[in-house]
């Protein structure tokens, strides 16, 4: 497809809510997917002959499934709190981006096929038929959220419209209209392993020659093992890691911190994904098939702790949703057979999962890990808060921790630290504009003005603070941010994962005996890492 | 009695009752229906404690609101407080016989009436001449909002202005409802308008936006505990899908 020409967005000193500008955002929406793609998920190939009926059956039985989607779609009142909090709509101006309008586009069709007085008096409470226009709005519009959850925290209700969205995808995938890169990705996660399709052979290829280059870089033999049976931490990280700028070096500073914590861990090539795109697309149980090749591999692998690299979405459904998904967590019921079979090897003195940032974190308030911190002088840094880890995890089992352990450990490792605007970050951070399955460049148009927000706070702490590195701990967020950021004026390279700065500041000496051999383990590590237990 | 007392008789009862079994059912829906996987938004409560307070600072306070647009939170919560004072003191009528004395203590709340009616005119005002919101306004929420405005001013014609009507027999009529000891109803328009609306209120309640009402008790995104990882939480469907699952995973591989 050759390149939309659209404009790109100005950066102002201070956003302002845009005039609506209707159907500019209208289109085809994102590529769709085809047979090869969505049979194996289970959904048609193409859009069925039935569709509508098949819509309605499935909003039906959605409904029925997840008290989200009824209570949100019954509760809205319109009362226009969220109309300005999508970074889409601000980036577009485009109307049927702001979260209630987008979610009206499921909420009147709910309306016209649910409720007394959608069916009776349809135009009196903007019920809407289901009708061929309505399905092309919701494959345009509902591919241009990125399902943040920015709107929810504004919400007076907390009316969540990545529920809605999640739902209204289900609904399309069910009736064929799939979306292909989501689901061409999760075929390659499903079967081989991995959203890349790299196979085990390339992978371990990959690792090796990541070891030589560290070694050759460092001067220490840090290992990247792969299916290392027995080791005591299952690292689960996005493939992006395996390759990607600037991904990689967040992977190569994991390895750091392990070598230097002397710990054994391994990479599974069964299960060489963090990322989730079942969650994109809605379905539970795609989600859920992606996260049981985790528990597979923690199985297999006989390990003690499972563990979360630097993905945004991947560390939701992790912490929020693997303990439903997989039993990967704690406190089953005895009586829960197959969760107990997984959650009884497990080491319960650590929280499962675990985040690599709660680990390093951790490592670092036990002062076990030495730093330079001048190696990072030359970098103002900030930190751009991922939506999913923010708006729905937990770090470190205190309040806010997903926005305190990460800025924790960049202030521990760089000098220079500024935050962005209040109203931009933690709780209220803005989406980087990539999230939520619309990392493809097909949906360019949308990334780049959706960026907007983000890159106009990040403009204010550039031009005020000197700020010229924007850190994050999503796989999702750094490859967009490779690509927007040059759009709007940015150098690209200064994006990095936080582990890359950790990485950068890390001194590397000889591994201390620490808690993974019996022996070394002092007392005092004991009592240390039973009090994070409780009050995780 | 007269006809038209035998009417809003019959309307009160049948409104109450749509508006009974409607929310009952409502909200045996609302808490029935799971809620698959913990999707609590920040910033959240990591115990039910923390829980039952950001619920009541959300229902008292509109925390939400306030953090998202201090108009539509200043509005809105005008408009709601004022009601809230305002139905408090209409207590009053359906109290047969003497009051209790604290009812004195109620008697400024009528002025309530005022901050219910300025909140629900800038709500108007804004669902009009706010583009945004005048975009996803559908014709239902223009008019539930002069409905209750004209309830409001309809009250206070008849409290603040020589439109008095007899709140001896108000107070008759309404007790009697309670006590189905049916009297008849002053028949002044201000008063069958005002309580036409309300019978009316009761019983598009189940079937309208008001639902937010019994909704935010029920929102998993404010109403989880986030522990996600310290307890496992599943739905029902979903453990009978595992264990099928299970199931079918030892006849085809003999194992997990």
């Amino acid at each position: 497809m050759a390149a939309k020409e659209f404009d790109i967005p100005k950066l102002p000193t201070y956003i302002e809510i845009p005039e609506l500008n209707p159907g500019v955002m209208k289109g085809e929406g994102p590529f769709k997917s085809s047979d090869e793609f969505q049979n194996p998920l289970g959904f048609p190939g193409e859009k069925v002959d039935n569709w509508k009926e098949v819509a309605i059956d499935k909003m039906g039985e959605l409904k029925s499934k997840y008290r989200s989607v009824q209570v949100f779609l019954d509760s809205c009142v319109k009362c226009g709190a969220c109309t300005d909090k999508c970074h889409y709509f601000l980036g577009s101006s485009d109307p049927k981006n702001m979260p209630v309008a987008r979610q009206d586009l499921f909420r009147s069709v709910y309306r016209r096929y649910f409720t007394f007085a959608g069916k009776h008096f349809p135009k009196l409470v903007g019920a809407k038929e289901l009708d061929d226009e309505m399905v092309d709005d919701w494959y345009n519009y509902f591919h241009q959220c990125s399902q943040c959850r920015r709107c929810s925290v504004f919400c007076p209700y907390g009316i969540d419209t990545a529920e809605i969205s999640m739902a209204a995808r289900e609904v399309l995938d069910t009736i064929g209209l799939g979306q292909k890169y989501c689901n061409q990705i999760l075929g390659k996660a499903l079967t081989v392993g991995n959203n890349l399709g790299l196979p085990e052979p390339a992978l371990k290829d990959t690792l090796i020659d990541l070891e030589e280059e560290v070694e050759e870089d460092f001067g220490a033999p840090v290992k990247y093992p792969l299916d290392a049976k027995g080791s005591e931490i299952l690292l689960i990280t996005p493939s992006a890691d395996f390759f990607a700028e600037p991904h990689i070096d967040g992977l190569i500073g994991y390895g750091k911190v392990f070598y230097q914590d002397g710990v054994t861990w391994t990479l599974s090539s069964y299960a060489s994904e963090g990322a989730n795109f079942g969650m994109f697309i809605g379905s539970y149980d795609v989600m859920r098939k992606a996260a049981l090749r985790i528990r597979k591999a923690a199985l297999d692998l006989e390990v003690s702790r499972v563990m979360v690299g630097e993905c945004g979405h991947a560390w939701r459904v992790a912490y929020s949703f693997w303990n439903t998904l997989s039993g990967v967590g704690a406190g089953a019921q005895s009586t829960d057979e197959y969760a107990s079979k997984l959650q009884d090897q497990l080491d319960h003195r650590y929280p499962q999962p675990q985040h690599i940032i709660e680990y390093t974190y951790d490592l670092i308030q036990r002062d076990k890990l030495n730093f330079d911190k001048t190696e990072n002088d030359d970098r103002t840094v900030t930190f751009h808060d991922s939506c999913n880890v923010a708006r729905a995890t937990n770090m470190g089992g205190i309040e806010g921790g997903q926005f305190i352990l990460p800025r924790e450990v960049i202030k521990a490792v760089c000098n220079n630290y500024v935050d962005m605007e209040r109203s931009t970050i933690k709780e209220s951070t803005f989406c980087c504009g990539g999230g939520g399955g619309l990392l493809t460049d097909d949906l360019m148009e949308i990334r780049v003005k959706g960026a907007m927000p983000r890159m106009q706070a990040l403009k204010q702490v550039e031009e005020n603070n000197g700020v010229d590195t924007l850190a994050a701990i999503c796989a999702i967020c750094k490859s967009q941010f490779t690509k927007v950021l040059p759009k709007f004026d940015f150098d690209p390279y200064m994006i990095v994962s936080v582990h890359q700065l950790v990485s950068a500041a890390i001194i590397l000496d000889k591994p201390q005996a620490t808690h993974s051999s019996p022996d070394g383990q002092t007392e005092a590590d004991a009592a240390e890492i039973a009090d994070e237990a409780e009050t995780e | 009695m007269s006809t038209i007392s035998i009417i809003f008789t019959a309307l009160f009862y049948i409104s109450l009752f749509i508006f009974i079994v409607g929310m009952g059912r409502k909200i045996y829906q609302f808490s029935t229906t799971p809620a698959p996987l913990k999707i609590p938004t920040a910033p959240t409560p990591l115990t039910q404690t923390g829980v039952v307070f950001r619920m009541i600072r959300e229902v008292t306070l509109f925390e939400s609101l306030f953090r998202s647009n201090k108009w539509i939170w200043l509005f809105g919560f005008l408009f709601h407080f004022g009601l809230l004072l305002v139905l408090v003191r209409h207590l009053r009528y359906f109290i047969p016989g003497d009051l209790p004395e604290i009812f004195l203590l109620m008697q400024p709340f009528k002025y309530a009436a005022f901050a219910m009616i300025i909140g629900l005119g800038g709500l108007l005002a804004r669902r009009i001449f706010v583009s945004r919101i005048r975009y996803i306004s559908a014709p239902s929420d223009y008019l539930m909002l002069l409905m209750l405005i004209v309830i409001g001013v309809s009250g206070v014609i008849m409290t603040f202005t020589d439109n008095h009507t007899d709140v001896m027999a108000v107070k008759a009529f309404a007790s009697g409802l309670v006590i189905f000891d049916w009297a008849n109803l002053p028949t002044e328009i201000h008063f069958l308008v005002h309580l036409l609306l309300v019978f009316v209120l009761l019983a598009i309640f189940p079937i309208s936006k008001l639902l937010h009402v019994p909704g935010v008790f029920f929102s998993p995104t404010r109403n989880q505990v986030d522990n996600a990882r310290k307890k496992r939480h599943i739905s029902p469907w979903a453990l009978q899908q595992e264990k099928e699952h299970a199931v079918k995973l030892e006849q085809t591989l003999g194992k997990d």
